[in-house]
């Protein structure tokens, strides 16, 4: 996908969406589904692009989240300041783990482990440290003004989400054609060539893990804004990390537009299978999890994966014939 | 959750635009067919990792309606028409529910059971001044921020607290103040860690020393070392605070390693008051005491739901019976109100007076939505069953203390 | 701080713990070692286990360490169908398709469990289950004891399947050098299910070894995952004394630092040495030099 043109295309359409839109349930859903989108998309940097499959992202998530809490809670600090805090907070700390972790050389499985055990620290720590509220959480003050970060409408909130969406698509797509993003291509497909050529990798994913976890953290600080309460459950529990892998995969690890995708198609898939399924308990989830299994059978690369094998099908007849000819 | 009535054209939406399901789930309030009667909002975690509550929740509010129901309705409004949501144990789940309940057009929601879930319901069904009567979190923060649509027919935390060391207190004191020292045990999420913190504050004000309050995980796998805590230090009373399985855990291990206090005063323990707790492990069980949700016992509604219930092969939890007082609340305030009004049911609630409940509370009475008469009661499992030893007017036996040898 | 009888007790009590851990993960290091994926959906499969051996002791009336050599085999078979007919086909060969799958897997049988049986505990009421033997300074629980001699039987008959049999040493082959075992006639497919199916019926035995102390319902299983992760890790991915020996360190280490944190802290204890042995040594106690 190339130039902002289809980034801009998606967004406007999106942004539209309030304006046609009434349903407050639809709004609500829209609003987290691209929570988990922006939350994906951070994970799509590492990831996708660079190959390092972490289990553990919701590291990121949860100190944008707490971050946030915190300092608007004990601090007195206007919500938007300690938003961007918590995105810088959120990327310093994708900086420790990574430099412990890259500069141990640990890759592949390795790497999804050690992430996923940084996150379950955090969640440990976070469960019994004062500052949190340990165990009772912290709760936000529902305060509906502008300069606390809270709107009475929820499609303004959609407005914020999606803005920070829209960022983090040209972040993506802005990779994709840089020298950076190459490297860090490079490093996915094969780690040692790369740096047989003068790659330095472990300064390349280094520099993603940053990017990635500012954006994942930025989706972390977004919840606490719209939900106005975090617990070390909801900030570090291993939900959020399997939702930021799972929807780049879905929708196609490695592109601008797959997290968007994916968490799109997950969160409706979630919802039809309770419409579907009924209230009997777990029902509806079994059948989420079949359709899971179904969707990585049939579209292994991804939803995007599919639309490209399928336009490669209809292309090769052509090129056949036009070498023929 | 799934609209009963007209299924199968939802269907036909999804499987012509999967992609576009978002958008779909805007079209349901237009064809939703129109029912004479009240829509209610029955929302709990039914699944996740709050399940078993959740269910037992649902269960009391089902059969609350089908009372309702049975006898005519709700005087001069009709049936209750219930939509059932599941809050999937988490905020998001519950806030997704309150959405599309609000948008089906109920007249108010029931339920929420975990904390973490109310706070985030109470907040969303604010938005559109929708009555939240609150089935049983207990955080104080659940009515302490000034939402007006919030109602709390149970007692919270810092109620919970000081009826629990009161009642301590007056236990001991009665028993000639065998007990000294205390050990508390809790779970470390928003509900035991709430209540250890005051504990900590108030027990020392009763002249209790704590020994020792130890934190553990939701969920534990082994509470050896826990034991071996409590067994070097010996405290006269051990103070659990958690869920079920926990509970369930501990009592055991305490059993296993000859570890006999001189009382097991639970607050809001799991298990402490549970019937299948005392049918399963009767000698694990054996004169814990408990303050907790407890309904009226000589109250006959009360022992005619317990009897349903029992019918259906279920266990009798707190769950039930609070749920089932929360829509008996709801309908008088609605019978009240005139109408499925929002506006005019929260008023209608605000003066409640009711009584029909099976909760040992008296008549309702809300001061910024908390019921002012919500208490619990302490309970001990005495001969393989579970008898009120206080406050006195609803007595059924006298405590036991300290635990005989 | 802690007196010596103390602390004593909370190693014996780390290891008795960590031997049921040990043979959870032995399952996991297993399919790792082999088919190289994380097994997502093991803490299920542990969850499974559990009903059945609830369902063995209430309608068929057998004692859970009978249970185990019923449930071993019936599990086997059920982990041979799952890779073959579900994981295989669906994640076309790639190792994070698996992964995903797995995912997808677990959350089906729990929600499954949980639709067909409810969410309520069950556990089961032995007459031996709260006999113990007085050391004197403490009472060890005899469930504990069987578990963990269990544990080592298991390990050892793994071992010399590994070693001794054709099926062994073609799993084994496979696990070092996938193409080279093919080359030489070994049909890949059926050395990973039947992997797949050992990992599944260590796990069932875990079950029946819990169940006499434990409780069961649909997501049980998911609080000894991460744990079983960790020991794979520790004793180096694929290796049977490993899992063992790491399983017993974690049991210990869980044990101690839950003693000198807290419950709740000390549950940092297990990820603090993960993160410490990916960084120093990611191999592993017993693993393959890298």
């Amino acid at each position: 996908m190339r130039g902002l043109l289809p980034i801009a295309v998606v967004v406007a359409a999106l942004a539209a969406v309030p304006l046609v839109v009434q349903s407050n349930t639809t709004l609500n859903f829209l609003v987290v589904t691209l929570l988990i989108a922006l939350a994906g998309q951070g994970w799509n940097i590492l990831g996708g692009y660079g190959g390092q499959y972490s289990f553990g992202h919701a590291a990121f998530f949860g100190t944008g989240a707490y971050v946030t809490a915190i300092l608007q809670v004990r601090y007195g600090v206007n919500a938007w300041l300690a938003f961007g805090a918590g995105i810088v907070i959120g990327a310093a700390v994708g900086g420790i783990i990574g430099a412990l972790t890259f500069r141990a050389r640990l890759r592949g499985s390795y790497f999804a482990l050690v992430s996923l055990a940084f996150a379950e620290v955090l969640r440990i720590v976070a469960s019994v440290a004062p500052i949190t509220g340990a165990g009772v959480g912290t709760l936000v003050k529902l305060d509906l003004r502008v300069e606390a970060l809270q709107f009475q409408s929820r499609a303004a909130f959609f407005w914020v989400v999606l803005a920070l969406v829209a960022i983090s698509l040209l972040v993506a797509q802005r990779l994709e054609r840089s020298r950076f993003g190459t490297w860090l291509i490079a490093v996915r497909e094969n780690e040692d060539a790369a740096k047989a050529l003068g790659v330095n990798a472990t300064q390349v994913k280094l520099c993603a893990m940053m990017i990635s976890a500012a954006i994942t953290a930025a989706a972390g600080c977004f919840y606490t804004q719209y939900f106005l309460f975090v617990d070390s459950g909801i900030a570090f529990g291993t939900r959020m990390s399997i939702e930021a892998l799972l929807t780049p995969i879905i929708g196609g690890a490695g592109t601008v537009f797959g997290p968007l995708l994916g968490a799109l198609v997950v969160q409706a898939v979630g919802e039809g299978a309770k419409l579907v399924a009924g209230d009997a308990p777990g029902l509806s989830l079994i059948v989420y999890g079949c359709i899971l299994i179904l969707v990585i059978a049939f579209a292994p690369r991804g939803l995007i994966g599919l639309v490209e094998t399928s336009r490669r099908r209809v292309a090769r007849p052509a090129k056949r014939e036009a070498a023929h000819g | 959750m799934s609209d009963r009535s007209l299924p199968f054209t939802r269907r036909k939406f999804l499987a012509s635009s999967t992609l576009c399901a978002a958008a779909s789930i805007a079209m349901p309030s237009i064809l939703r067919a129109q029912e004479a009667g009240v829509k209610l909002g029955i929302l709990h975690p039914v699944s996740g990792a709050l399940s078993y509550s959740g269910t037992q929740g649902r269960l009391g509010a089902t059969l609350a309606i089908e009372e309702i129901n049975a006898a005519g309705g709700i005087k001069g409004l009709g049936k209750i028409d219930p939509m059932l949501g599941d809050a999937l144990s988490t905020p998001e789940g519950g806030t997704a529910e309150v959405e599309k309940m609000n948008s089906a057009g109920v007249a108010a929601i029931i339920g929420g059971y975990a904390s973490a879930v109310c706070l985030a319901v109470s907040q969303a069904a604010a938005r559109y001044d929708l009555p939240y009567v609150v089935d049983v979190g207990v955080a104080d923060a659940i009515v302490t921020r000034g939402l007006k649509n919030t109602f709390r027919f149970g007692p919270g935390f810092g109620v919970i607290a000081k009826t629990a060391l009161d009642n301590l207190a007056e236990i001991n004191n009665h028993a000639g103040k065998p007990a000294k020292t205390v050990m508390i045990v809790h779970e470390d999420s928003l509900f035991g860690s709430g209540l250890a913190k005051l504990l900590n504050t108030q027990l020392p004000q009763h002249g209790f020393e704590i020994l020792e309050t130890i934190p553990h995980p939701t969920p534990t796998r082994d509470f050896n070392n826990v034991v071996l805590k409590i067994k070097a230090q010996n405290p006269d009373l051990v103070i659990p605070a958690n869920y079920y399985n926990e509970y369930v855990l501990l009592a055991r291990t305490m059993q296993q390693q000859r570890v006999k206090p001189k009382g097991i005063y639970s607050v809001l323990g799991g298990a402490a008051s549970s019937y299948k707790f005392v049918k399963e492990f009767p000698d694990a069980a054996k004169y814990i005491m408990d303050c907790n949700h407890w309904f009226d016992p000589g109250s006959p509604k009360a022992l005619a739901l317990k009897k349903k219930i029992e019918d259906k092969g279920q266990f009798y939890t707190y769950e039930v019976y609070m749920n089932y007082s929360c829509v008996m609340l709801v309908a008088d305030a609605l019978a009240r109100a005139g109408a499925a009004d929002r506006a005019k049911l929260t008023a209608a609630l605000e003066s409640s007076t009711f009584s029909g409940h099976v909760m040992p509370y008296g008549p309702t009475k809300f001061v910024n939505g908390q019921n002012q008469g919500a208490a619990p009661v302490n309970t001990q499992v005495l001969d393989n069953d579970i008898k009120v030893v206080l406050p006195a007017n609803f007595a059924q036996a006298k405590p036991v203390f300290p635990i005989p040898a | 701080m802690f007196s010596p009888v103390i602390l004593i007790t909370a190693i014996l009590n780390g290891l008795l713990t960590g031997a049921v851990y040990a043979l959870v993960a032995l399952g996991l290091t297993l399919i790792y070692g082999v088919l190289h994926i994380i097994n997502f959906a093991h803490g299920a499969l542990l969850s499974a286990a559990l009903f059945a051996a609830f369902f063995a002791f209430h309608l068929l009336g057998l004692d859970p360490y009978l249970a185990a050599l019923l449930l071993a085999p019936i599990f086997f078979g059920l982990g041979y169908a799952i890779q073959r007919l579900i994981i295989s086909p669906a994640s076309h060969g790639d190792d994070r398709n698996m992964l995903l799958v797995t995912l997808g897997l677990s959350v089906v049988i729990e929600n499954a469990l949980l639709y067909a049986f409810r969410a309520d505990t069950r556990t089961i009421d032995l007459p031996y289950a709260f006999q113990t033997i007085d050391l004197g300074f403490t009472f060890l629980p005899i469930p504990r004891l069987i578990g963990f001699c269990v544990v080592f039987a298991v390990a050892l008959v793994l071992w010399a399947i590994m070693r001794r049999t054709d099926v062994g040493k073609a799993i084994r082959a496979v696990a070092k050098e996938k193409l080279g075992a093919q080359l030489a006639g070994i049909e890949v497919s059926h050395v990973y299910a039947v992997t797949f199916g050992l990992g599944t019926a260590c796990v069932a035995i875990a079950a029946c070894l819990l169940i006499p102390t434990f409780y069961v319902n649909p997501s049980v299983g998911e609080a000894f995952v991460l744990i079983a992760f960790t020991i794979v890790v520790l004793g180096g991915m694929g290796s049977v004394p490993g899992a063992l020996v790491g399983g017993l360190v974690i049991g210990v280490v869980e044990s101690l630092s839950g003693l000198f944190l807290g419950e709740s802290l000390g549950q940092i204890g297990i990820f603090l040495i993960f993160i410490a042995v990916l960084l120093v040594r990611p191999t592993g106690l017993f693993g393959a030099r890298a």
